[in-house]
């Protein structure tokens, strides 16, 4: 009863092909950790009895809308949410197939875990090229393969190390930190909640052991103090007629009262007078934490500034190198004009160059071919109307992030990773 | 060495304040739902915290039918004055009484779906661009899909197949005029979260929540409250029982449950046995598999 208070928040995302079982996973997961109430599976089961389905589909519990299940197929990212007393997780569950890269750098832009389904009769196909590659461009800190589908291959030992193999050797490839494989039946239940009986040879935890264990302590930059203003609090009453707060969520770093920092853009110095909450005064906050900030000296802040540790700035630049992944049916357009989110900052940019286009099933980087369209990722180079205050993603993913805003439309276009 | 973690009540209640912020800093005519329902509490509850010690930028709105636990009218006036907010009330009886909607009629007549016109014309009349409310993902499974910031367009639909992508925490607020935005900044709660919140933080609550005795009658398996907004069928006999609210909507609409869980430490373990959803006793949502869905594309939470 009282344990709920040391719980903490693991957010993954789960990708796979059609067919790979991706959903039967989920199932399984709320389903062995007692998450799915009796009223959701009778309802899943009522339908799945009127479509004529033999089992009950465990995948009508995470499509949500009208035309999902007409048509069953997922559409969009849907967000499941379940708790062992260790852990409470947030699934973002994205699509296999419509707008696949689109949903997956979605629903991945804030996982700190990404479980990538192999099913074990096909091996590695390019498929997971795509999914791996995705994973380690947005920076996600632990990655899990789970070679599903085992009881189909009677369990060898040999399939799993042979795949096993093949990934490790296309993933050094790329830049992923923690990476895991897990021989796994989601159909049976091998290796999901319970540890299976079918597979000696594997000494490894199972996944929900593996989810509910992975250090993740060090997933959030505690290094580089980064303070991106939100809004200035400014109450105005007789208690706190002189208060001026600066409120915000930490972005990066252990920020400590009495610390020397600057503020950017206007690069006025002044020590920190006190982190404040309403439950009272704090020693030091660190993200992703909301608090508001006095500093001893009035110096004009607002928001889009960024408040930062003297001896440790982000970078400052109007020209900006981003790797980007498209959001839209209308292509990017080089040497057009668009609007660009970037931590609590706003400014206009324009595409200055498309250096080239990444085939994200091998890697190659094409520069012949620049026509950035839906699904594409690509590395451009913009130059902002105003200074963006910025690490590279690889180093902070709240600093180092944007989005790109058609400013006819305000879609959002483009989901940008700073390298540069 | 020091480790520096976050338990995810208070990463959620971290993430709630951000996107509270947000709204304020993005929008010019921001206001909050408040239906004196837990969610809408602790919400407000977030805001609080969020411009601390300054007062709510935005005033709190209740979308009213008219049918009411009077309980909920009670609890909703003494939390407005101890917050210091200002309260909207946009009357579902002041939209019928202009013709605007047709009252249902019958032993089921609710005016649950009435309130998408009411509070489409609040939102119209006092120019709101942003509407907060305390909606959570893991309630529905249309809600599922939801964004953070999700767009309305000026007739206030939603287009479930058209949302904006969201990634990490940077939130479209771009919009034309006339368009607006309802945004929920517990998304990512669910009702063990906001329970285990409310306990943790000492939050107050209408006492519905609580167990107690009330003159009740069954239709459809499900435990409503007698009041003289539903007519009773000769056969719907009215007893005396030991019930709690999990979920408060209007008295037409909001099934009790039997519970003897009268603190917040029963309820949660309650919560933690129980083996169907928190909306499995409102009858809007069981109109149809889609209910919900179809009342958010016109404009509902």
């Amino acid at each position: 009863m009282s344990s709920y208070l040391d719980m903490e928040l693991l957010r993954f995302s789960t990708a796979g092909s059609v067919d790979d079982g991706k959903s039967t996973l989920i199932g399984r997961l709320l389903y062995d950790s007692k998450s799915i109430f009796e009223d959701q599976y009778e309802a899943i089961e009522q339908t799945s009895k009127k479509k004529g389905d033999e089992h009950v589909n465990l995948a009508l519990l995470t499509d949500g809308l009208r035309s999902e299940r007409e048509q069953g197929i997922t559409i969009d990212v849907a967000y499941r949410y379940f708790a062992t007393p260790k852990r409470k997780f947030i699934i973002a569950d994205t699509p296999g197939h419509i707008q696949y890269t689109r949903n997956m750098v979605t629903g991945a832009s804030t996982s700190n875990l990404s479980i990538i389904l192999i099913d074990a009769r096909k091996g590695i196909i390019e498929q997971t090229h795509r999914h791996t590659f995705i994973a380690s461009l947005l920076g996600i800190p632990h990655v899990v393969f789970c070679i599903n589908k085992m009881d189909l291959v009677d369990y060898s030992e040999e399939t799993f190390e042979k795949i096993k193999k093949e990934v490790e050797a296309f993933a050094s490839k790329l830049d992923v930190k923690d990476i895991h494989f897990i021989p796994i039946s989601a159909l049976k239940g091998d290796n999901v909640v319970n540890k299976s009986e079918n597979m000696d040879w594997y000494k490894g935890s199972t996944l929900l052991y593996l989810l509910e264990n992975i250090h993740i302590g060090s997933d959030h930059n505690h290094i580089d103090c980064r303070f991106p203003v939100q809004s200035v609090i400014r109450p105005h009453s007789d208690e706190f007629h002189d208060y001026r707060g600066y409120a915000g969520r930490i972005a990066g770093g252990v920020f400590k009262k009495g610390d020397k920092v600057i503020a950017l853009p206007s690069g006025f110095s002044s020590k920190i007078k006190s982190i404040d909450t309403m439950d009272g005064e704090l020693q030091e906050a660190y993200a992703p934490m909301s608090v508001s900030m006095t500093l001893e000296d009035e110096i004009d802040i607002s928001r889009g500034d960024m408040i930062v540790r003297e001896n440790n700035q982000p970078n400052v630049s109007q020209d900006v190198d981003v790797m980007i992944c498209w959001l839209n049916d209308k292509p990017l357009q080089a040497g057009g004009k668009y609007a660009v989110k970037h931590t609590t900052n706003d400014a206009r940019c324009i595409i200055k160059d498309v250096r080239y286009k990444i085939d994200i099933n091998t890697l190659h980087r094409n520069e012949e071919d620049k026509n950035i369209g839906m699904n594409d990722i690509g590395r451009i180079a913009i130059r902002t109307t105003k200074p963006l205050y910025f690490d590279s993603y690889r180093r902070n993913r709240n600093t180092g992030s944007l989005i790109i805003i058609d400013e006819a439309t305000h879609e959002t276009v483009g989901a940008g990773m700073i390298l540069t | 060495m020091q480790t520096y973690n976050l338990t995810h009540l208070k990463e959620l209640e971290s993430e709630a304040i951000y996107v509270i912020r947000e709204v304020a800093a993005q929008f010019e005519n921001p206001v909050l739902l408040f239906s004196g329902g837990k969610d809408s509490i602790v919400c407000a509850h977030l805001a609080k915290k969020a411009f601390y010690p300054a007062k709510l930028p935005f005033p709190l709105m209740h979308v009213d039918t008219g049918h009411n636990f009077p309980e909920t009218i009670a609890f909703r006036d003494k939390f407005i004055k101890e917050l210091g907010a200002e309260l909207i009330v946009a009357s579902v009886q002041e939209s019928i009484d202009q013709g605007k909607v047709v009252e249902e009629k019958g032993f089921n007549a609710s005016r649950n779906g009435l309130q998408t016109v009411t509070l489409l014309d609040g939102i119209e009349k006092h120019k709101f661009d942003a509407a907060m409310g305390g909606a959570r993902r893991d309630e529905e499974k249309a809600r599922a899909k939801e964004r953070f910031f999700s767009h309305r367009d000026e007739f206030g639909q939603w287009d479930p197949k058209n949302q904006r992508p969201e990634l990490w925490n940077i939130f479209n607020g771009f919009k034309n005029f006339g368009e607006n935005f309802r945004v929920f900044p517990i998304s990512n709660w669910t009702e063990m979260d906001v329970w285990q919140y409310i306990l943790a933080e000492g939050i107050e609550l209408p006492p519905l929540y609580f167990a107690h005795e009330r003159e009740c009658f069954v239709r459809d398996g499900v435990v409503m409250s007698t009041s003289k907004f539903i007519p009773q069928r000769d056969t719907e006999e009215t007893k005396t029982m030991q019930v709690r609210f999990r979920t408060i909507g209007d008295m037409t609409c909001t099934g009790a449950v039997e519970s003897d869980a009268d603190t917040l430490e029963k309820i949660i373990e309650e919560v933690a046995a129980t083996r169907t959803t928190e909306r499995g006793t409102r009858s809007d949502d069981k109109r149809s598999e889609a209910a919900m869905e179809d009342r958010k594309r016109q404009g509902y939470f």
